[in-house]
């Protein structure tokens, strides 16, 4: 059979080729293999669209054709008489207008709002230069320690002309930055040892470590938070005491080291035993071998682990609104506190939910298009 | 050591032990300075934490012990699976919310295993318009953090019509802003037998599943377990509910005055909290499952249609069998992180065991039992469920030689 095809084809080289058939190339084709190959799927297609045509006109409605972007002020009361008229058919967008130099910064003083907001820019320039590879050397520890201290100083102020600002005052969006990235800097670290102390041959050494992690992922954080506001005071001599946000960056810190030891050791685990061996064979050091030739390599391989860890690790700073801390979402919470505003917190959500997914939706692009390009070799 | 005596043949692999050299370069002693020196920092830390935490509750004159335990709460709680009454004890109150912990752990547990088995599967659905819609929905919902969801669904549920104008999209389900009510049946001692007739029809089931399966392994006949399991687990309790009588009186729930009677009641509080926590936790599960079901070789699928088998044969017999040892260690670790998430409750005002915890220790101020009660609980949630999974991990996990 095939062999006579074969041939007819070869003893006329000069028929034109064919177009290909309308059905099995191009967008009629595309339609009809991904959406209505069969009568269930069509049905499921047709059913989806009409949903999704009538929830984003919905959406459309309420978001941008009934809104209501600004309301007329009256002293200095906003008059939200409109918005209310709206019986929910429309968002007031007023609020956000109104309050978000408050999500974002808090009781800042406002003429001084400049400076947390150029501490959420160096935030972003800290992640950014993190995120290259470039850079992924010994050199970030100067940049780290660098941008963390110029944003003490952008924050608190009293030296170089900048007004003192006290820590009661700031709120918003850096708070959140600072919870995660200070938490992320020190927590680090201290996986990193922790792990290492997991995997240690030194019985008390690692039954220490085992105990940290098992104990710290074994409850909720809200109830290391809670021990951090309550319990912490306790704990500390008569008449010391350090403050409310410090003691919860301290919870943060200890929840995160315990989840990111477990990462990190997974990483030492699937390093491959022979270059412990090879390290060994050099006559390296405990300190130089790991320094040298196995955490460059573990880290490594963990890296797009670690991202998803942070990204949850950022969502759960939010959770320092329950004993009161002002970060990002807490600051969304009090603004709709006020009797004028009241009623409309769907819209703040909204906003602060829209912060949040662009910081982990860039953490979560990256760590897929790192985990691809890391794992090129074994793709064929 | 006697080594030099007896045949070195006999002697045990391994170097021979020699003694401790008073040297920096003796690894053992390295180890054991290093021990020494890491306990004992730590346990100087402790030591110092805790001589300060006994003169601070001296100076503040807190008392301490389980003592307050027995002493009477004077709490309200909203909604309790047991008899509750404010005039009861700490021990009680401590009780209910334990118990109302494993309401909502165990039902968004089973809901969000369901919802994200059915996302990660829509996920990888030929369907373009589908899966681009599971995957917007997993997307999304994993960027956002959990506390601000629960607080977005509290504040659509809070902003719901009152019960006079309550939403009802189907019969007999009521929707408004003192929560959701579904109809349910007025229950007798009848149905209370029927559940026990499922319960022992199961059981049966697997038992005459088991049997077969050693029959076909006897003879290589494939013998069909589903007409002798719908009599069992359908037929059984079918007959002891007749037998009863037949009772049937549905329970709808209706507006009375200015609240609704009758039918299952969820608080606005529970709703919001079943909600969040099930969508959020799906949309993880959802990821798990498609990774679990992507991670079988392809040509798994092909050797199997070699073979002959039927498309819902091979999900059941070749392929889920595979996914599942890949699904059930990170499905064990979602449904300890939905249990550890309920702990956000006490954000929304459902009373769950951190809830009533923390009124306790601000009530008596014995900060150290409130927060020792609220890890002890998880501790021992997290264990059980690990022990669990781990067990039924050992069971489906391939055996190898």
């Amino acid at each position: 059979m095939s062999d006579v095809t074969l041939n007819a084809a070869a003893a006329s080289p000069e028929a034109a080729p064919r177009a290909a058939p309308v059905t099995s190339t191009g967008t009629v084709a595309w339609l009809r293999a991904n959406l209505f190959s069969s009568w269930i799927n069509t049905a499921v297609s047709l059913a989806l669209a009409y949903l999704l045509v009538r929830w984003t006109i919905g959406f459309i409605d309420w978001a941008f054709i009934n809104a209501i972007w600004t309301v007329p002020m009256q002293g200095n009361v906003p008059q939200t008489q409109a918005c209310r008229a709206l019986e929910g058919s429309g968002a007031c967008w007023a609020v956000i207008g109104e309050k978000h130099r408050f999500i974002l910064f808090g009781t800042y003083p406002y003429e001084e709002h400049w400076r947390p907001l150029l501490v959420c820019a160096l935030f972003i320039a800290l992640y950014v230069v993190s995120a290259m590879r470039r850079f992924w050397s010994w050199v970030l520890i100067p940049i780290w320690v660098g941008t963390l201290t110029l944003i003490g100083v952008l924050m608190w102020g009293g030296v170089l002309g900048l007004s003192y600002v006290p820590q009661e005052r700031w709120g918003g969006l850096p708070i959140t930055l600072i919870l995660s990235t200070f938490g992320l800097a020190f927590a680090f670290p201290l996986a990193v040892l922790v792990a290492l102390g997991r995997r240690s041959k030194l019985p008390a050494i690692k039954t220490l470590c085992v105990l940290y992690v098992e104990l710290v992922r074994g409850v909720p954080l809200i109830s290391l938070l809670f021990m951090a506001s309550v319990m912490f005071p306790l704990f500390l001599p008569e008449g010391m005491n350090i403050d409310k946000l410090l003691r919860a960056q301290v919870a943060i810190t200890l929840f995160a080291g315990a989840y990111l030891a477990e990462v990190v050791r997974a990483g030492l685990q699937t390093l491959p035993r022979g270059q412990y061996e090879a390290a060994e064979a050099l006559g390296l050091s405990y300190w130089h071998k790991t320094g040298l030739i196995i955490l460059p390599q573990a880290l490594r391989l963990v890296i797009p682990p670690l991202v998803n860890t942070f990204i949850g690790f950022f969502k759960d700073t939010s959770l320092v609104l329950i004993i009161g801390i002002f970060d990002l979402l807490t600051a969304g919470k009090t603004a709709i506190v006020e009797p004028a505003w009241q009623g409309f917190g769907i819209e703040v959500y909204v906003f602060v939910g829209a912060i949040y997914l662009v910081f982990c939706f860039a953490m979560s692009k990256y760590s897929q298009d790192l985990e691809r390009d890391l794992n090129q070799h074994r793709r064929r | 050591m006697s080594s030099s005596t007896a045949d070195p043949r006999l002697a045990k692999a391994g170097p021979p032990r020699r003694p401790i050299r008073l040297s920096w370069s003796d690894e053992r002693l390295r180890g054991i300075v290093w021990q020494v020196l890491v306990v004992g920092i730590v346990g100087l830390i402790v030591y110092w934490l805790w001589s300060n935490t006994v003169h601070n509750l001296a100076v503040r004159r807190i008392a301490t012990g389980f003592g307050f335990l027995d002493r009477e709460a004077g709490l309200p709680i909203g909604e309790s699976l047991i008899d509750y009454d404010p005039t009861d004890t700490y021990r009680r109150a401590l009780t209910v919310g334990v118990l109302n912990t494993l309401k909502v752990a165990v039902v968004g547990v089973v809901l969000a295993t369901i919802l994200g088995t059915l996302v990660g599967i829509a996920r990888l659905s030929q369907n373009w318009l589908l899966s681009k819609i599971a995957g917007f929905y997993v997307e999304v919902i994993r960027d956002l953090p959990l506390l601000l969801q629960l607080l977005f669904w509290y504040t659509i549920l809070q902003s719901l019509p009152g019960p006079r104008q309550a939403l009802n999209p189907v019969d007999g389900v009521f929707l408004s802003n003192r929560g959701l009510l579904l109809p349910f049946i007025e229950w007798l001692p009848a149905h209370g037998w029927a559940m026990v007739a499922l319960v022992a029809g199961f059981v049966a089931t697997l038992f005459y599943a088991r049997a077969m399966r050693a029959r076909q392994y006897a003879d290589g006949q494939p013998r069909k377990v589903w007409p002798a399991g719908l009599v069992l687990m359908v037929g059984l309790p079918l007959l002891v509910w007749i037998a009863h009588g037949a009772p049937f009186t549905p329970d709808i729930p209706a507006l009375r005055g200015f609240n609704f009677r009758g039918g299952i009641a969820m608080t606005p509080e529970y709703f919001a909290l079943l909600l969040g926590l099930v969508t959020y936790t799906a949309g993880f599960i959802a990821e798990i499952v498609r990774a679990g079901i992507q991670a079988v070789n392809q040509g798994q699928w092909e050797a199997a249609q070699a073979l002959g088998m039927r498309r819902g044969d091979i999900l059941k017999r070749i392929v889920l069998p595979q996914a599942l040892r890949v699904i059930v260690p990170p499905m064990t670790s979602q449904y300890l992180n939905l249990t550890k998430n309920s702990s956000l409750a006490v954000a929304i005002g459902y009373q769950d065991i951190v809830s009533i915890a923390n009124t306790t220790l601000n009530q008596t101020g014995q900060a150290i039992e409130g927060i020792a009660i609220i890890m002890l609980v998880y501790l021992t949630i997290s264990l059980s469920i690990s022990l669990f999974m781990n067990w039924y991990n050992s069971r489906i996990a391939l055996v190898e030689r």
